[in-house]
């Protein structure tokens, strides 16, 4: 299976005229061309996969990913309802959702699947997956847009989707479902009447559409503050599906960008831009932020037991892996406490230093730390601990080309035998323990950093 | 003998109907949809095992403050039919569908079938339109109730036995400012009010919102752990108990002078424009509201309050 990749990606309009009454207007009917000239792209890229981020599906706790293999249901705009009713029923790649979930939560994300019957697909998805997959061949995903996210969570979001897009080996398209200016008439016009809000709006959105021809992706996100604060109606904290179009595109700059069409929809800038991955000749990314590959923003708000964090002036320093022949190193561990790498290749066996349950990133400990930075004995949650050892060790393995099920032998230690052996058999049983490893478990006096479980692997290929 | 001609029956029939409408009460009733999945009714799927008793037991005492009150129909402003085109109201006699919370699927997945009276909302609606605001009345059969509706409508009144009349939630705040919302809500709860009062119906009013609405941005494993349940900050709180102090001591015009502030500051869900919409139809009540209850749902603040117009009117 050759690596996955992004074959092609689109910016597209989320109101329902395209679907609903193309004909009613002739920017209306140019922009339906236009995603229907997407549609044909799509077609011949191959693609197996469409990925949807919406910025008209707000989400609170986290971002959520629709995992109901086959929604369906009748979808009436909140305002535009007399333009009639747009019934779906999509293809939805489950599995997909899923796997890119588990990655947004190992880089530090709140995250979440939603499979629900009758849950409320949004308007922006319903219509561009209408219009782009119109025979629901090609499996889709969609992730919502996070109210209070910023740039660091987007960006965190969109390299957990690439992550498992290679990872799996997938074409895949990437979608933002959105409006440039977002600004609509407050009243009823008449289809016949409809432009741009105002000359402003036009203007800004002209100057975005130049830089996306050109294929500068990268210089639209980082232009997305001010393009928010100038043409945005402030309904979220910020403008952010060029953010996560642009990390879906490893940042670039050198894009080959095509404008299929631009309109108005009621006032608000609607376009169907297409972006290619071939190199266009303009200039390379000038990245302008910290390149995050995890997310380590405010969090644990309920949690007194996971609120203490690890501080790090008070633990061992973190270092870089090591590099060396056969080293298997990756982001979505925790960083080592010494000069040594994640694993070590050998033939086919892999032999991984010694993992905790540290996560990658913000180096916070699941279930809390066995105690605070002045030495006072916390509560912490043995069952918890080892689940996130048996996690961070999976991801080492998937790094290395291996899995979770290829474990051969484990030495664990425990630091407090009596207190959590029954906790940490209890998760070995229901993990570990199915794949049928050897193992050996031990009692220490310490750890380096405070938790209370660590274990050393091997496995093979 | 008297025998009344065909004319003056005509004449007596005219004057009952002109009798004049009233709104007997008005209430501040959120709609987040845990206190729903709390219930255990049975039109919501997901099962509870309890959590915000506090707010529940609120629903419970204005449910109870309002039994021996008679009225017509309910009219009710949410914040969650967002509509940027204008004000929006529901136009047919009934809707029946399942409502998903969007953003708390896990808790809200509601069967709900709701009358409404639209002879009252086009009565508002066209009074609203003469006004100068731009509205429209919503006859798609498709269209699926908001959330905010459907959980203050089942709180308020599980009987769904009483007519509704739902209006959206139109964004001015977002397109302009708190003030222009309040001035646009100000005017439709002014000719809510005369619409009702025309109509010859007795009619209770309810804003479905909360008041600082900061969002704790994870959720416990179990939603209902009450211990996993606070404030999302002192400042949130300090905003919510002022708001509070002010409805209870009948200083309602303070807080449409502060509601740029409160809006702003406290993230507060008065963006709908539904509190200072429903201040309106009460023409900004001088006495004192009666305070059901308070809680906090996912870190947002949550009062339920009554404003017993039926016990102050003139005789
Ligand atoms: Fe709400």
């Amino acid at each position: 299976m050759s690596a996955g990749e992004i074959v092609e990606s689109f910016v597209v309009p989320v109101h329902p005229h395209t679907v609903l009454a193309p004909d009613l207007n002739e920017g209306w009917g140019k922009l339906r061309q236009a995603y229907d000239d997407a549609a044909q792209i799509i077609k011949d890229s191959e693609a197996d996969l469409l990925i949807i981020y919406s910025t008209t599906w707000p989400s609170i706790i986290g971002h959520q990913l629709i995992s109901d293999p086959n929604p369906e249901w009748v979808m009436v705009d909140h305002d535009f309802h007399e333009l009639g009713s747009i019934h779906y029923s999509f293809n939805i790649d489950a599995e997909f959702a899923a796997l890119w979930d588990a990655e947004s939560k190992a880089r530090g994300l709140q995250s979440r699947c939603v499979n629900y019957r009758g849950f409320p697909i949004d308007v922006g998805s319903v219509v561009a997956l209408t219009l782009l997959n119109p025979d629901n061949k090609i499996p889709a995903v969609i992730v919502s847009s996070n109210v209070y996210a910023d740039r660091s969570e987007t960006t965190v979001l969109a390299k957990a989707c690439k992550e498992i897009v290679r990872k799996t080996g997938r074409k895949a398209v990437a979608i933002t479902a959105m409006s440039l200016s977002n600004r609509m008439f407050t009243e009823h016009i008449e289809p016949e009447n409809d432009r741009i809000h105002s000359l402003k709006d036009d203007e800004w959105n002209q100057k975005i559409l130049e830089f996306l021809s050109a294929g500068r992706l990268e210089d639209v996100g980082q232009l997305s503050r001010t393009i928010q604060q100038q043409i945005r109606v402030q309904k979220v904290v910020n403008f952010k599906p060029m953010w996560w179009l642009s990390a879906m595109n490893d940042n670039r700059n050198d894009l080959t960008g095509k404008v299929l069409a631009y309109e108005a929809i009621h006032g608000a800038g609607c376009a169907v831009v297409n972006l290619n991955p071939a190199h266009s000749g303009f200039g390379d990314k000038e990245y302008d932020e910290d390149d995050v590959e995890v997310f380590s923003g405010e969090r644990g708000v309920l949690d007194t037991i996971n609120t203490v964090e690890t501080d790090q002036s008070d633990g061992p320093a973190l270092w870089e892996p090591t590099e060396a022949e056969g080293s298997v190193n990756t982001n979505s561990a925790p960083k080592p406490v010494g000069a040594y790498p994640h694993a070590r290749k050998v033939g086919d066996l892999l032999y991984l230093s010694g993992v905790g349950p540290r996560q990658p990133g913000t180096n916070e400990i699941p279930g809390g730390p066995i105690h605070d930075s002045n030495g006072n004995a916390l509560n912490y949650d043995i069952k918890a601990q080892t689940q996130a050892v048996v996690d961070n060790i999976a991801r080492i393995l998937e790094e290395a080309g291996s899995s979770i099920n290829n474990v051969l032998d484990v030495t664990s230690f425990l630091i407090d035998m009596d207190r959590d052996f029954k906790g940490y058999n209890e998760v070995w049983a229901e993990t570990l323990g199915k794949v049928g490893p050897t193992r050996t478990t031990l009692a220490i006096r310490a750890l380096p950093t405070p938790i209370a479980v660590e274990m050393k692997v091997i496995a093979s290929i | 003998m008297y025998i009344p001609s065909a004319y003056d029956i005509g004449n007596i029939l005219l004057a009952c109907n002109m009798a004049q409408g009233e709104i007997v009460a008005g209430c501040l009733a959120p709609h987040p949809p845990h206190l729903v999945y709390a219930e255990n009714p049975e039109q919501n799927e997901p099962v509870a095992e309890g959590g915000w008793e506090q707010l529940r037991w609120g629903y419970e005492r204005l449910r109870e403050s309002l039994k021996d009150v008679d009225y017509d129909a309910i009219v009710i402003l949410s914040p969650h039919w967002q509509t940027y085109v204008g004000t929006h109201f529901l136009g047919l006699e009934n809707f029946q569908s399942l409502s998903v919370d969007p953003v708390f699927p896990n808790l809200f997945r509601y069967h709900y079938d709701m009358n409404v009276d639209v002879d009252l909302a086009k009565q508002i609606h066209d009074k609203a339109h003469s006004a100068g605001l731009a509205v429209k009345m919503m006859t798609n059969p498709d269209f699926r109730v908001d959330y905010g509706t459907i959980t203050t409508g089942h709180m308020f009144r599980p009987e769904w036995d009483k007519p509704l009349v739902v209006i959206s939630s139109n964004r001015s705040r977002a397109y302009y400012s708190v003030e222009v919302m309040q001035e646009m809500m100000v005017e439709l709860g002014r000719v809510t009010r005369e619409a009702i009062i025309e109509s010859g119906k007795k009619v209770v009013v309810l804003a479905s919102n909360s008041l600082s609405h900061r969002h704790f941005t994870t959720e416990s494993e179990i939603p209902e752990d009450m211990s996993k349940e606070h404030i999302t900050s002192h400042a949130m709180h300090l905003w919510d108990m002022r708001i509070i102090d002010y409805m209870k001591t009948g200083q309602c015009q303070r807080i449409i002078d502060e509601m740029p502030e409160f809006t702003e500051q406290a993230i507060a869900e008065t963006d709908g424009g539904a509190f200072t919409w429903l201040l309106s139809t009460l023409e900004v009540p001088k006495y004192p509201a009666i305070l059901h209850g308070y809680g906090t749902i996912i870190g947002t603040g949550n009062a339920i309050v009554e404003w017993p117009v039926y016990r102050y009117k003139e005789a």
